[in-house]
């Protein structure tokens, strides 16, 4: 049991890194990002990269993964978002834009490393096991449950404490407003994705060392799930994110125990039953203070 | 005239899933033109090609009543549903008919008579091209019809302006209902159509990506007419086949030229033929006026 509820919280964990960049685009700038899943692959794809060329160890690889991904998402919107926001084009058109940069990404990553799983250089990944009671938990998983708690914590500082903080949430309120007030948009809007995308590309980096196994279709079921978690939470909402994505790690794993193995497969369709219901009956979901978008 | 008959028999099935995308891309623009995004058609697909596909070969029952069996459980389903989330606008309402589809395909997954993961193999391939194009001229004319009538202009004004549209006394739940149960039956019949074209199918053929799909056929064909969605259909499915000779670099193409759609065509790729008309009415000093 105690065994379980640590893979929840693991599982959690990701969910809740992924969610909550996805969820910081969407609150400041209203878009859906749909390429948000392959920079969380190209995270994994980064790691792999610094390991095995330069022999780098998994946390310096990590880090790296972070600061490339993060880049890369101030490219993807200097690229796919904003000509649309220059026109003032409907989010729709955000959406597809970037799922076509989504497209072009998935199928290079193929070209250069294949379409099938690849795994980390052997031997660089740390496989200690720590016996916590009566539960032997795999070390590594609970040093990334930490890491993720941490820069979640920091991501809180940062947007609560900070000046950038401040000019990111004037952005997200009224932008014309905010810009009359001083704050620097491109700048704030550069930051919002450098952050969104750094996360999203950690967590990919390390549920790519927690499984061992990384491929370029990675981030598409996350993408699924992350859209359960940030309506589960709260549409917007950072801390509705994590809260909703540990909601959806302990609601996998208890139908992963208490379903029947030949029904495991309904595991999913609870997920998205979860964000149908959700939707239905409290649209603004467990911690959205803002009105839904609703008639 | 042999050089057309060899063109129509190496490129029959790419012909025909055209005229299918075509269907797919009109059906989620009912939706579209009324303003509304939704992205449950790929369930509905889902619902006709295994509706028609199972009562076929497991109860024998004809192809023509098969696809109207399978349209008729898609709107059946369609009404509740659409009772429930169209309480929701924007993005809520992509999400909560994303969530719609998510249950369908698990559920199809899950089921014992649906073949699980493998689906369904050994659908007879009865659908012929004239009735793919059949379908899609009379759903084409009906809806270029129905665009320039009062539930038209109904879901025009709902899309420009909600509040202002309700407060003119248009039914808006009624319509919006109406555009999304006769989408789900529309997709539903080319689902059917598509199935006995295809041989098999499987529950992945219909998940969030075909969604996505079917949604990007119409956008990057252009929402303002009926014309758009078939054309971008038409385009989007045959570029795999144009693109060809760029071998492994077509996807990249491919991503890119919906990219550049996307970003410099605003209305879609029927803009390409309405410039020539503006740069007429810019000519005559009449380009705001239209």
């Amino acid at each position: 049991m105690a065994e379980q509820l640590y893979n929840a919280i693991f599982v959690g964990s990701i969910y809740a890194l992924f969610a909550v960049g996805f969820a910081l685009v969407f609150s400041v700038l209203d878009i859906l990002n749909l390429a948000h899943p392959v920079v969380f692959m190209l995270g994994a794809f980064v790691a792999l990269f610094f390991m095995s060329t330069f022999g780098a160890p998994a946390a310096v690889a990590a880090v790296a993964a972070f600061l490339v991904t993060g880049v890369f998402g101030i490219f993807l919107d200097r690229v796919a978002f904003a000509p649309l926001r220059r026109r003032g084009a409907p989010p729709l058109s955000a959406m597809i834009s970037s799922l076509g940069f989504a497209i072009v990404v998935i199928r290079l990553t193929e070209l250069r490393y294949g379409p099938d799983l690849t795994s980390y250089p052997a031997g660089s990944l740390p496989q200690t096991v720590v016996q916590i009671g009566d539960a032997r938990v795999d070390a590594l998983r609970l040093l990334i449950i930490g890491l993720a708690i941490l820069l979640m914590a920091a991501l809180t500082y940062v947007v609560r404490s900070t000046q950038l903080g401040r000019d990111i949430r004037a952005l997200a309120e009224n932008p014309r407003a905010a810009r009359l007030l001083g704050v620097d948009i491109d700048r704030a809007i550069a930051a919002t994705f450098f952050i969104s995308s750094g996360l999203g590309g950690v967590a990919g980096a390390l549920l790519g060392f927690a499984y061992n196994a990384i491929y370029p279709q990675m981030g598409t079921p996350y993408e699924l799930k992350a859209f359960t978690v940030m309506v589960v939470g709260g549409m917007g909402s950072l801390p509705g994110a994590v809260l909703g994505a540990y909601i959806l790690g302990v609601g996998e794993i208890a139908t992963l125990v208490f379903l029947p193995a030949e029904l495991a497969e309904l595991r999913d369709a609870l997920a998205f039953g979860l964000l149908f219901l959700v939707l239905v009956i409290r649209p603004r979901g467990i911690l959205g203070h803002r009105v839904a978008d609703r008639v | 005239m042999d050089a057309i008959a060899d063109f129509f028999r190496v490129y029959q099935t790419t012909i025909g899933v055209i005229g299918i995308n075509a269907l797919l891309a009109l059906s989620v623009w009912l939706t579209l033109y009324a303003g509304q995004l939704t992205l449950g058609n790929a369930a509905f697909m889902a619902i006709g090609a295994y509706g028609s596909a199972l009562l076929g070969m497991r109860a024998g029952v004809p192809f023509p009543l098969g696809l109207v069996l399978g349209s008729f459980f898609a709107a059946a389903l369609a009404l509740p549903l659409g009772l429930a989330v169209f309480r929701l606008r924007g993005v809520y309402l992509a999400i909560a008919t994303i969530g719609f589809g998510e249950v369908v395909r698990v559920v199809l997954l899950t089921l014992p008579f649906t073949g699980k993961a493998l689906g369904l193999n050994g659908i007879p391939p009865i659908t012929e091209l004239w009735q793919i194009y059949l379908s899609l001229a009379i759903v084409a004319y009906v809806l270029w019809r129905v665009q320039g009538s009062t539930v038209g202009r109904a879901w025009a004004a709902i899309r420009e302006d909600e509040i202002a549209a309700a407060s003119q006394g248009i039914a808006i739940r009624r319509y919006k209902l109406a555009a999304f149960v006769s989408g789900a039956a529309i997709a539903a019949w080319a689902g059917g159509l598509s199935a006995h074209l295809n041989f098999s199918i499987e529950p992945g053929d219909f998940g969030f990506t075909r969604a996505v799909q079917i949604l990007v056929f119409a956008v990057v064909g252009g929402t303002p007419s009926v014309a758009g969605p078939i054309f971008g259909a038409t385009l989007l499915t045959a570029l795999p086949e144009i693109l060809r000779p760029l071998k492994e670099y077509r996807d990249i193409f491919a991503g890119l030229i919906l990219m550049a759609v996307i970003i410099y065509l605003p209305r879609g790729l029927v803009t390409l033929v309405e410039l020539r008309k503006t740069r007429r009415l810019e000519e005559i000093g009449a380009a705001d006026v239209a």
